[in-house]
């Protein structure tokens, strides 16, 4: 039983430190620390710093322009861009789609795609969800047929995250009605600017344009944009979903957003005296404290059995709901924290164009924006009650 | 970074389990709570054959020399084994004497399992605050007088020798003034109401009236008790937050089980939803809590106070938060057999929520983890 990092760990720390502090552009950091939106060319400026560097593809192998880390590597990486307040390297092309190329895609693809998606020449989303398919993904409708050279692509998907900046999408699409709905799916990669596609933006309750639905209309795609065999890709999928869940719990991030939480309550009052002084409050916080505490200790349990035998578990799905429950809890008490100056909402703060917030007061103004869009942390990513279903099957075997 | 228990330490848990199993089964657990004394010579004996008093001892004195984290191998087999012998008591009193030091014989004796301590440290008045010292320390030539009552003392009436606070100085609540004293249980004026506890243990309370003790007695230096206090309770944590581990582990297990092979509407009712997710969440809750335990038990010899503090009241809290659900829980799911005192279920419920109101309950640690130093400020 040893629960520190090695020497060497804590060397790679500190290299890592250090070139967040030399690279992080102060403006970004800005933005992520203060809890504003960041926009398209936010993403992509951080994403080509940390390509320059190559240390992008971070669970990535060397033979395809990855680090080649360890789990625990990766997790310092993940909690030092946490900790400094760097934007997110978006997960949809470096963690979602290139593993399934790298897995199943065919040589042409790896060499056409990957290398991409490491420079973010492309903006990858994703296209899994449609209306009648959230949980019940195996349902889904949208369909492809054969036609020569191409598959013509009708239906629809939705909660696509960001599409609206997007130049590529990773579908699951249907070509096979018959037989089991598991079966008749097939995994293929479209071009976003190709006719007959229609983004239309979903305004989510915090009023933020972050998800879209995507409509496809007759819409040619070439045969070689099809990933390994037609009617395979529920296993493709299946094996996504499994990367889709690295750094869920996100605990560097909370850890970053607790000490924040502190502070305000400090500075916010309460009877004449620091909010944090109330005995309900800072139980309240003491509470949220410790869950993050057993978190961590139990993402490192995890990740140093991840070592030993690659790839997340089914207890990633416990990471899921921990990591959320906490994340939501987070951002329920920062709002608690700022009470009525939580309510004034000034979008033009938000995005930037305003320097300070309609109501002067910067760090409430975007909190209540943050506690609902945090909402969808427990539904995304297979909701948590799809992850107690896993956790039900994989772990106890019922 | 490494998770995993030595080889050495998986040895003195197989061994301590495969003895559980055969000599202090449910059946025979049953005849020892029935006893007068409700603890069993021959499990003692068989406690100190296997090595589990040397084990907290210091090699000087004839120990292994165990750290906290062997501790905790231990105490989860205490847990899961529903054992009742005065062990973590012992082992508790062992820990006030090697921060004392100066008490090697006792400590020797300790290793050999001819001494069995009790702490006395709460007092009516006092709740979970032990600072809360009303029974007095009156300087006496070279020796001090004690009176006062200590309440709740667990496993107080099985004990050799007692560990006491008492106030030499300072107003009731000060923590300046503290003076520890190691007494034999049997000193004139030493009154013991033994009584049964509801998770199947004993405790008392302890008069002290007009109680001579030697110099000899004190332990570590007079008025100056609370460091020893604050830190061997720390180490007490450790230990039932171990323990509490062991039992929740067997109480998951035995719920598991349950939903596996009981059956209604013709299915076993683990195919139900609604049993299945207060399942998966009772797993988590063990998960969170075993990350908890092991943190305590890693930090809790911990050089900086500060650092030991927090993590230990965090444990407490926590896995105070965990038996709560898991043991509600586990009787829920057991349904009407998670009600009765028949099944190991129900003792191990009991036992847990008995290990929340000792050495400090949840509120009392969250609290206590909030006005650390380090809390205004993110840790």
């Amino acid at each position: 039983m040893d629960l520190n990092y090695t020497a060497d760990d804590l060397a790679f720390r500190d290299t890592v430190r250090s070139y967040l502090e030399a690279n992080l552009p102060k403006d970004l950091q800005h933005k992520v620390l203060n809890h504003k939106r960041l926009s398209k060319e936010d993403f992509v400026r951080w994403h080509k710093i940390v390509a320059k560097q190559g240390w992008v593809g971070t669970g990535w192998p060397v033979e395809y322009g990855g680090t080649g880390w360890n789990a625990a590597q990766r997790h310092i990486w993940e909690e030092e861009c946490a900790r400094a307040g760097t934007p997110a390297i978006l997960p949809f092309g470096v963690n979602m789609v290139a593993p399934v190329i790298m897995a199943f895609g065919n040589q042409a693809q790896k060499d056409y795609y990957l290398p991409r998606i490491l420079n973010c020449d492309d903006w990858w989303c994703q296209g899994y969800s449609e209306p009648g398919s959230g949980s019940d993904l195996a349902s889904l409708k949208c369909r492809a047929e054969r036609a020569g050279d191409f598959y013509i692509v009708n239906g629809q998907k939705t909660w696509t995250t960001l599409g609206q900046h997007a130049d590529m999408i990773f579908c699951l699409v249907r070509t096979d009605t018959g037989g089991r709905k598991q079966e008749g799916i097939s995994f293929l990669l479209i071009d976003m600017h190709a006719p007959g596609i229609t983004v239309r933006p979903i305004i989510m309750l915090d009023e933020d344009h972050e998800v879209n639905e995507v409509w496809f209309d007759n819409v040619k795609v070439p045969v070689q944009n099809l990933i390994g065999e037609e009617n395979k890709g529920w296993t493709y999928a299946k094996y996504l979903l499994g990367h889709e869940r690295t750094n869920i719990a996100a605990v560097g991030r909370a850890k970053r957003e607790l000490e924040f939480l502190k502070r305000i309550s400090g500075e916010q009052q309460k009877n004449g005296k620091p909010l944090i002084d109330d005995p309900i409050f800072s139980a309240k916080v003491a509470s949220l404290e410790i869950e993050i505490m057993a978190l961590e200790v139990t993402v490192l349990r995890v990740i140093s059995t991840d070592n030993a035998k690659r790839g997340p578990g089914p207890e990633a799905s416990m990471l899921k709901v921990k990591g959320t429950e906490v994340q939501q809890l987070l951002t329920e008490l920062m709002v608690e924290a700022v009470g009525p100056y939580g309510m004034p909402f000034d979008p033009e703060y938000l995005h930037g164009t305003h320097e300070h917030s309609a109501s002067n007061d910067d760090d409430a103004a975007p909190l209540a924006s943050y506690y609902f869009n945090f909402r969808k942390t427990s539904i995304y990513g297979g909701s948590n009650e799809i992850q107690k279903n896993i956790i039900t099957q994989m772990i106890l075997g019922l | 970074m490494d998770f995993n228990f030595s080889q050495e330490q998986q040895q003195f848990a197989d061994a301590l389990r495969r003895w559980v199993d055969r000599d202090y089964t449910f059946e025979q657990r049953k005849g020892i709570v029935t006893s007068a004394s409700g603890t069993s010579d021959a499990a003692w004996n068989t406690l100190t054959e296997l090595g589990m008093l040397a084990l907290p001892v210091p090699e000087e004195q004839g120990g292994f020399a165990g750290t906290a984290v062997d501790m905790m191998v231990v105490m989860q087999e205490i847990g899961r084994g529903l054992v009742i012998e005065p062990y973590f008591a012992t082992v508790l009193g062992a820990q006030f004497l090697k921060l004392a030091g100066g008490k090697d014989d006792l400590l020797e004796q300790v290793g050999a399992g001819s001494l069995k301590l009790a702490c006395a440290i709460g007092e009516k008045q006092a709740r979970h605050e032990l600072s809360d010292i009303a029974t007095s320390a009156t300087a006496q030539g070279d020796g001090f007088t004690l009176n006062g009552t200590k309440t709740v003392v667990i496993h107080g009436g099985q004990a050799g020798m007692l560990i006491v606070s008492a106030r030499s100085s300072g107003a009731q609540r000060d923590t300046a003034g503290i003076s520890l004293f190691v007494v034999p249980a049997d000193a004139p004026g030493v009154t013991r109401r033994d009584y049964r506890t509801i998770d199947s243990q004993h405790a008392a309370d302890i008069r002290f009236e007009d109680v001579q003790v030697p110099a000899s007695a004190l332990l570590g230096t007079a008025g100056a008790g609370w460091d020893i206090l604050e830190a061997a309770t720390d180490y007490g944590i450790a230990l039932l937050c171990a323990e509490a581990l062991g039992a929740m582990e067997a109480l998951n297990a035995a719920t598991l089980d349950y939903l596996k092979t009981r059956q209604q509407f013709g299915v076993p009712i683990g195919k139900f939803q609604a049993l299945q997710h207060r399942m998966a969440e009772m797993f988590m809750q063990l998960e969170q809590a075993r990350s908890m335990a092991t943190l305590a038990a890693v930090k809790v010899g911990s050089v900086d106070a500060n650092e030991r503090r927090r993590t230990a009241s965090a444990a407490k809290a926590r896995i105070g938060q965990a038996l709560k659900f898991i043991g509600q829980q586990a009787v829920q799911l057991h349904g009407g057999m998670g009600v009765t005192n028949e099944l190991p279920a129900a003792h191990h419920f009991k036992r847990l929520t008995m290990i929340e109101l000792t050495l400090g309950d949840t509120d009392h640690h969250l609290a206590r983890f909030a006005a650390q130093p380090g809390f205004r400020k993110a840790a």
